[in-house]
């Protein structure tokens, strides 16, 4: 049976402002299948994302949704999620959202390993601004920037997150939605920060320039690129280059969850002031009591 | 003499932080900065204390970030900053005017432009308090004065901006945030009723462009910075636009009357009115009392609550003396509203104006009496 997104959708605020054949939709249904298939309730989910045609996605998704600054996602999910953790925070949010003006926030987040559900779609360009370079354009690529091509190396999301600390890092792509689904998935089930990096297409602003003006052209050109990773980790450097791994690249479940912690500390913290105020009472019941002193001590 | 129990010797910045408690805070995001750590400090070991959130974030476009998150996860939150870091707070506060998030910023004042001078007092961050995020708006900022009024203003703080449902700021300077001082914490009865997010949810509905509700509340809100209309998604039509700027303005300005707070000292037949704001204030009121004693009519208009700025009491004021001097430590913000305010009457306007990260001290403002008193 096809699966029903009315429930998911806000449908009163459809058209939506995305360009026919946009990879950002992809991404969204993936997303909402997998929250689905967890079993989530919708208002017990934060939706959260940055500045970009990415980051429209919360307006359409009917649940608790939060369209921020651009590239300060994660600070405003980092802070909804410390205020209710029992909720499911997501953020959703293009490369340059995430990886250029948030790039600070993007690591910082790893480092805490805080449970919150990252899904960057890397459409490779400034997609909402009219197609310039990002921190993940291709070098040499064209962008309304970038006329002469790109001289700007590119970071690799998953490397830098891995680095950073995330404890689950994967990639897809968006001729892939089933699969894609289940790498989403994965990463909302998971305790910790979750990074899905998704290869998306922009062919209105990266094809256009970059001889891939047709969006399914274009996506089947990012799905000819990608390489499972257990094939890719038998490859040589020569049959890497151009091309990316998909899948689960890192998995970690042993380390501290930010929001644990912090549980920690003030179960810690509270603990303290119990003792402190035993010992003090214990302290006031040994104090001899004074005959006909009465009251309290002056302050002099 | 009997001891006091409520009787405290605290700086302004602990007394930001335990005042901050006491209104019920349970959320701190911030970034370290001189002069305004030791609240974060303080609240790293209360807020988990009393089960509340403390975050260091990675800087402070993070911490605002993190604190209309946090707020809209339901908490009273706040954060808290000095020179550089109010700067870069600014994008994420208008986020949080256009949302219409309560949370508390508190700002203390340090010399600028730059990094400027860290460690000094200064009063010249009022105007950025006002018009440092883009676009249109209103703004709530309180200037305190004394340690009492410290306390009662930051409880205030986190009232008004429920109420307003809109960022208000608590802006004091380098002087009132490291001296120590001796007060009485104000009883529950001075302070008023502290009530929760649910309260202001029911009662002030009329102050929000859409429905007050926060996140997990059932609703399925949507919070956007863009214009927007009353159910809060983004809109393009103009005349939408329009009303929701007027609101976010109109919610704040029209209701000036019960926002607005000042201290007056023998203004009754004064013929020269200090106005001030913040420490200055302090060193106004001593001059006050030298010039009273040299038969100088002399008096005082303290503002505490600075914007909206209380323009009609002003223009009040002035049509009543015949000079008016502005003691501040900027080189005459506050000396320009006043002007703003009185509308070109016919009175006498002068500044003491000190930039140099020391504290204006009485002599100052009492030269600039007897000065402005022989020209008269
Ligand atoms: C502080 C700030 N700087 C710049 C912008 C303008 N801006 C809006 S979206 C965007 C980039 C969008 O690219 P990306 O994040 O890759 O998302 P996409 O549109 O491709 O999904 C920029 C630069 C802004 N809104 N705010
Ligand atoms: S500009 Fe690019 S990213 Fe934006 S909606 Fe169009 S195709 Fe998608």
């Amino acid at each position: 049976m096809a699966f029903n997104y009315a429930n998911w959708l806000r449908q009163d605020l459809m058209p939506h402002i995305w360009c026919p054949g946009c990879g950002i939709g992809i991404v969204l249904k993936s997303a909402i299948r997998a929250m689905e298939s967890l079993g989530w309730n919708q208002d017990t989910i934060g939706f959260v994302s940055g500045i970009g045609c990415t980051s429209r996605a919360p307006g359409y998704v009917d649940m608790n949704t939060l369209h921020t600054t651009h590239g300060r996602a994660l600070t405003f999910a980092t802070g909804l999620k410390m205020a209710a953790p029992d909720k499911n925070v997501v953020v959703m949010a293009g490369d340059g959202d995430s990886a250029a003006i948030g790039g600070n926030h993007l690591i910082h987040s790893c480092r805490r390993n805080i449970n919150i559900t990252m899904i960057i779609v890397n459409n490779e360009i400034y997609g909402m601004t009219g197609g310039q370079f990002s921190p993940t354009t291709p070098g040499g690529a064209r962008a309304a920037t970038a006329p002469y091509g790109n001289i700007d190396p590119g970071f690799d999301l998953c490397k830098l997150t891995i680095a950073a600390g995330a404890t689950y890092v994967a990639r897809g792509h968006v001729a892939n939605g089933i699969y894609l689904e289940r790498l989403i998935k994965g990463g909302m089930a998971h305790k910790g920060f979750a990074v899905i990096e998704v290869m998306s297409n922009c062919h209105t602003q990266y094809g256009r320039r970059n001889q891939h003006p047709d969006p399914a052209e274009l996506i089947e050109h990012i799905a000819s690129n990608a390489v499972m990773l257990t094939k890719w980790d038998k490859m040589t450097p020569e049959e890497k280059s151009g091309k990316y791994p998909i899948g689960v690249l890192h998995k970690e479940t042993d380390k501290p969850e930010y929001c644990e912690s912090f549980y920690k500390l003030q179960q810690h913290a509270q603990e303290r002031v119990r003792d402190a105020s035993r010992k003090i009472a214990e302290a006031e019941a040994m104090k001899p009591k004074r005959e006909g002193a009465g009251g309290e001590p002056s302050e002099n | 003499m009997t001891h006091n129990k409520d009787r405290v010797f605290w700086a302004g910045n602990e007394t930001i932080a335990e005042a901050a408690l006491r209104a019920g805070c349970n959320f701190y995001a911030g970034y370290p900065i001189t002069p305004s750590s030791e609240i974060a400090a303080l609240l790293s070991l209360r807020l988990p204390q009393t089960g509340g959130v403390f975050l260091q974030m990675e800087d402070e476009i993070a911490a605002m970030g993190a604190v209309v998150g946090g707020s809209l996860g339901g908490a009273k939150a706040m954060t808290a900053t000095s020179g550089p870091g109010f700067s870069l707070k600014q994008e994420n506060i208008g986020y949080a005017i256009m949302s219409e998030t309560p949370c508390v910023i508190v700002d203390v004042q340090r010399g600028g432009p730059s990094t400027g001078a860290p460690t000094a007092p200064a009063q010249s961050d009022i105007m950025q308090a006002r018009w440092g995020t883009h676009g249109d708006h209103s703004m709530i900022a309180l200037t305190p004065g004394t340690p009492a009024e410290v306390y009662r203003e930051t409880v205030r703080a986190f009232h008004l901006s429920e109420a307003y449902r809109t960022p208000v700021m608590l802006l004091i300077d380098e002087i009132i945030a490291h001296t120590t001082e001796s007060f009485d914490i104000p009883t529950d009865e001075d302070l008023g009723p502290i009530h929760p997010r649910t309260w202001y949810q029911e009662r002030y509905g009329a102050n929000s462009f859409r429905p007050f509700h926060d996140f997990y509340q059932g609703k399925h809100i949507h919070i956007t910075g863009l214009s927007h209309n009353e159910r809060g998604f983004a809109t393009t039509t103009p005349a939408i636009i329009q009303r929701g700027i007027e609101h976010l303005v109109n919610k704040i300005e029209l209701n000036q009357k019960e926002i607005e707070r000042n201290d007056t000292y023998m203004l009754e037949d004064a013929e020269i009115a200090l106005i001030a704001f913040g420490s200055p204030g302090r060193a106004s009121k001593e001059a006050v009392d030298i010039a009273r004693a040299e038969g100088i009519k002399a008096g005082l208009m303290r503002i505490i609550t600075f914007w909206p700025f209380p323009t009609a009491t002003i223009r009040e004021l002035v049509d009543k003396v015949r000079a008016v001097i502005v003691p501040e430590m900027n080189m005459g913000m506050l000396r320009g509203e006043v002007e703003r305010a009185a509308m070109r009457r016919d009175v006498q306007l002068h500044g003491v104006n000190c930039v140099g990260g020391v504290p204006i001290e009485p002599q100052q403002v009492i030269d600039k009496i007897r000065e402005v008193y022989r020209g008269l």
